[in-house]
Order: C-alpha cells, then sequence, then structure tokens
C-alpha cells in the first residue's frame, strides 16, 4: 500500500511537472504560429494563446504511464485511447467549427475502447440506498457519460481560470471518496487528473496566458469521466459537476437545441467602458450560469470566477456528502 | 442564494432518482435475461425523462 500510495504521488507529480514544463515553450510555440484569441473581457484587444490541450494531454498520459509501471496494473492503460480520441475531437474544433453534434456525437465514439477493454463494475452505487446491477445498461452510461462529461466541462469554460480550477476542486473532493473507499487505481487517476489542472490552473487564471481550448478542455472531462467509471463513483462525480450540468441544462431548456456557444448570435451578458459585465436582459438570448450570475448585479470578470468558483466548492461538498452517504 | 437552492435542489432529485433506481430497477426480474435488459433499460430512460419534467418545474418555480 505504501509503494502504491507513493507510486500515486509520483504519478500526480510527473502530470504536474510535465503540463508545468510544458504549457510556457507551448505558449511561445502558439503565438509564433498566430494560434491566439482575443480575451474579450479584457480592454485592448489581448491575444491569448490556444489550445492548451496538448500540454494536458501529456500530462496526464505521463501520469497513467508512471502509475502502470509504478503498479502493474494495466487496467488504468485503458483509460489513454479514450482520453487521447477526446483531446483529438477537441483539437479539431479548435482548428474549425464545427456543428453543435460534432462533440458529442464523436465523443460517443472515444467512449467504446473503455467499453471494450471492460475495465468496470456494472454496479451503479447510489448514496442511501445502495447498488444496483445493470450488466448491459451500464454499457449505455459509459456512452452517455463521455459527451456529458466532456461538454459539461467544455461549457463552464467560459472566463479566465475557470475550467481549470473547476476541475481541481472536483478532482479532490472525488479524490477525497475514491481514498475513502480505498479505491487506489482510480485514486491515482484523479490525483494524475488534479496534477494536471493545478499546473495548467497557473497559466489559465487571470490573467490568462494560454485557453486550455476544447483539446484541453475534453481531455479533463474525458478523463473525471474515466475516474468516474474506474472508481465506481458515477454519482459523487456527477454531483460535484453539478453547476456545470446546471449550466447546460440552462442552455439547451433555453435554446431547446444542441448548438456551440460560438454560434449564438444573441448575447447573454455584454461588457460596458471599464469590462463590467451585465445581464442583457434579452428574452431570446440563452440563459447560462453566467447570466444567472448576473441577475444579481453587474460584475468583474473576476468577481463571476470567484462566484463560479464559490458554486463548485458547495457542489464539491454536495459530493463528499453523497461519498459518505455511500458508505452507510 | 437561489442558484444555490436550484443546485440543492437537483442534488436531492439525484438521491431520490437513485433510491427510486435502486429499488425499481434492483428486484426487477422478468426471467429472461435479455428481456430483463430492455425493460431495465426502458425504466431507466423513463426515470431519468421524469428527473428532467422535475427539474424543468423545479428551474420555473425557483427562476420564476
Amino acid at each position: 500500500m505504501t509503494a502504491d500510495f507513493l507510486t500515486i504521488i509520483v504519478g500526480g507529480c510527473i502530470s504536474f511537472g510535465i503540463v508545468y514544463g510544458m504549457t510556457p515553450p507551448l505558449i511561445s510555440i502558439l503565438n509564433k504560429k498566430s494560434m491566439h484569441v482575443p480575451d474579450v473581457n479584457k480592454k485592448g484587444n489581448i491575444m491569448v494563446a490556444r489550445p492548451g490541450g496538448p500540454a494536458i494531454l501529456a500530462g496526464i498520459i505521463g501520469g497513467i504511464i508512471a502509475l502502470y509501471l509504478g503498479t502493474g496494473q494495466p487496467a488504468v492503460l485503458a483509460t489513454i485511447p479514450t482520453i487521447v480520441m477526446a483531446c483529438i475531437i477537441g483539437y479539431v474544433d479548435d482548428l474549425k467549427v464545427m456543428p453543435g453534434w460534432f462533440k458529442p456525437a464523436l465523443l460517443v465514439v472515444a467512449a467504446i475502447p473503455l467499453v471494450l477493454f471492460g475495465q468496470y463494475s456494472t454496479d451503479l452505487e447510489f448514496p442511501l440506498f445502495g447498488t444496483v446491477n445493470i450488466p448491459i445498461l451500464y454499457i449505455g452510461v459509459i456512452l452517455v457519460m463521455m459527451p456529458i462529461m466532456g461538454n459539461t466541462v467544455n461549457s463552464i469554460d467560459v472566463m479566465n481560470g475557470v475550467a481549470s480550477g473547476y476541475m481541481i476542486i472536483a478532482g479532490v473532493a472525488v479524490a477525497i471518496i475514491l481514498a475513502l473507499l480505498g479505491r487506489w487505481e482510480a485514486f491515482g487517476l484523479c490525483i494524475i487528473l488534479v496534477g494536471a489542472s493545478l499546473a495548467f490552473y497557473k497559466y489559465h487564471r487571470m490573467p490568462s496566458r494560454i485557453f486550455p481550448g476544447d483539446s484541453g478542455v475534453l481531455v479533463l472531462g474525458v478523463t473525471y469521466g474515466c475516474v468516474a467509471i474506474y472508481g465506481g463513483v458515477e454519482v459523487v462525480a456527477a454531483v460535484a459537476l453539478l453547476p456545470a450540468i446546471a449550466n447546460s441544462f440552462f442552455f439547451l431548456y433555453s435554446v431547446k437545441r444542441i448548438v456551440e456557444h460560438r454560434q449564438i448570435k444573441r448575447s447573454p451578458v455584454y461588457r460596458d467602458d471599464d469590462m463590467i459585465l451585465h445581464d442583457t436582459g434579452d428574452p431570446q438570448a440563452p440563459v447560462t450560469l453566467v447570466r444567472l450570475i448576473l441577475r444579481q448585479g453587474p460584475l468583474s470578470e473576476g468577481g463571476v470566477v470567484r462566484q463560479i468558483l464559490k458554486l463548485s466548492v458547495f457542489a464539491a461538498i454536495l459530493a463528499m456528502i453523497s461519498g459518505i452517504m455511500m458508505m452507510i | 442564494m437561489r442558484i444555490y437552492a436550484f443546485l440543492g435542489g437537483m442534488w436531492g432529485l439525484i438521491i431520490i432518482g437513485g433510491g427510486l433506481a435502486v429499488t425499481v430497477l434492483g428486484p426487477l426480474d422478468l426471467g429472461v435475461y435479455s428481456i430483463n435488459a430492455v425493460v431495465k433499460g426502458g425504466v431507466a430512460i423513463l426515470l431519468v425523462i421524469l428527473w428532467v419534467f422535475i427539474l424543468v418545474r423545479l428551474t420555473r418555480y425557483i427562476f420564476k
């Protein structure tokens, strides 16, 4: 157990180290190739490098390989094809705006290797009430879970540092529950995710030097989904993601179709001359989490980010309560 | 505060939904494996639809 725990810590450190070390040269390369986008919430047309997905992917894959070499358990390797495919899907979307169905549909395909390798339990565990065995239905759960996790994390990537900060908070909550349940391999994968998110947050937090892009957020979301399935903590992971799920729900509820945010013509928020964000009040514009936060009054970008991260802490607490309820 | 209430409501629905899944889907056994899988799948989809329906009502109530 001690050796395994050390391996997990080493895996997390490798993941952190690769992302931390690889991101600055990636920023330089992206800027040289003019692969940058304007930060719309800043004055003066500031350009930010994008995407950071390759660095996040390298860190997570490096951490997984270290975990495998340390534990000798090949099960964790089954997550690699799914995570790599998610990065490729996101990268294509980073280079060219694809239709709304593109990512959800292809993320279902990306989940297939996870099903084929069969490294999961078909018991779905619920807080308080116990487990239900759903052998065939669980395959559907995996196929649905990957697009949901990937796209909900993508949908919350709205401002500087939100997606990576959010994954740190949710990842820590899930890791605590996995440790309490003694599911050490999934705990190891979760620590790798937290390590990569933490390192990327250094460059992604306000003012961002790099954006993760779709490739980055899909890698984070899909890895998070793999942790949930691999560790048998699907409900806990979903609860920790509730603000992001609520954001996707509000968006779909108001728009009533699957569509890319970039394709929305009417904006739910506007910026005044001091870059303070306001709700537009436009009934035709989509409802989003940011818009609901701004209904309480105008806020700076930093203020909105703090509100979203506070919501994620609240959801993380609910997730940990759910996890503890699973042990009753 | 409304957003926190909404998240709390979503969480409560997940806990109750889980209870329904365990108590309804768990003991469901129609003898034939494939029929079991189809029926359990159908019941699960119905539960998800019910969950979304209640969530829509909750959204309207909290953010009216």
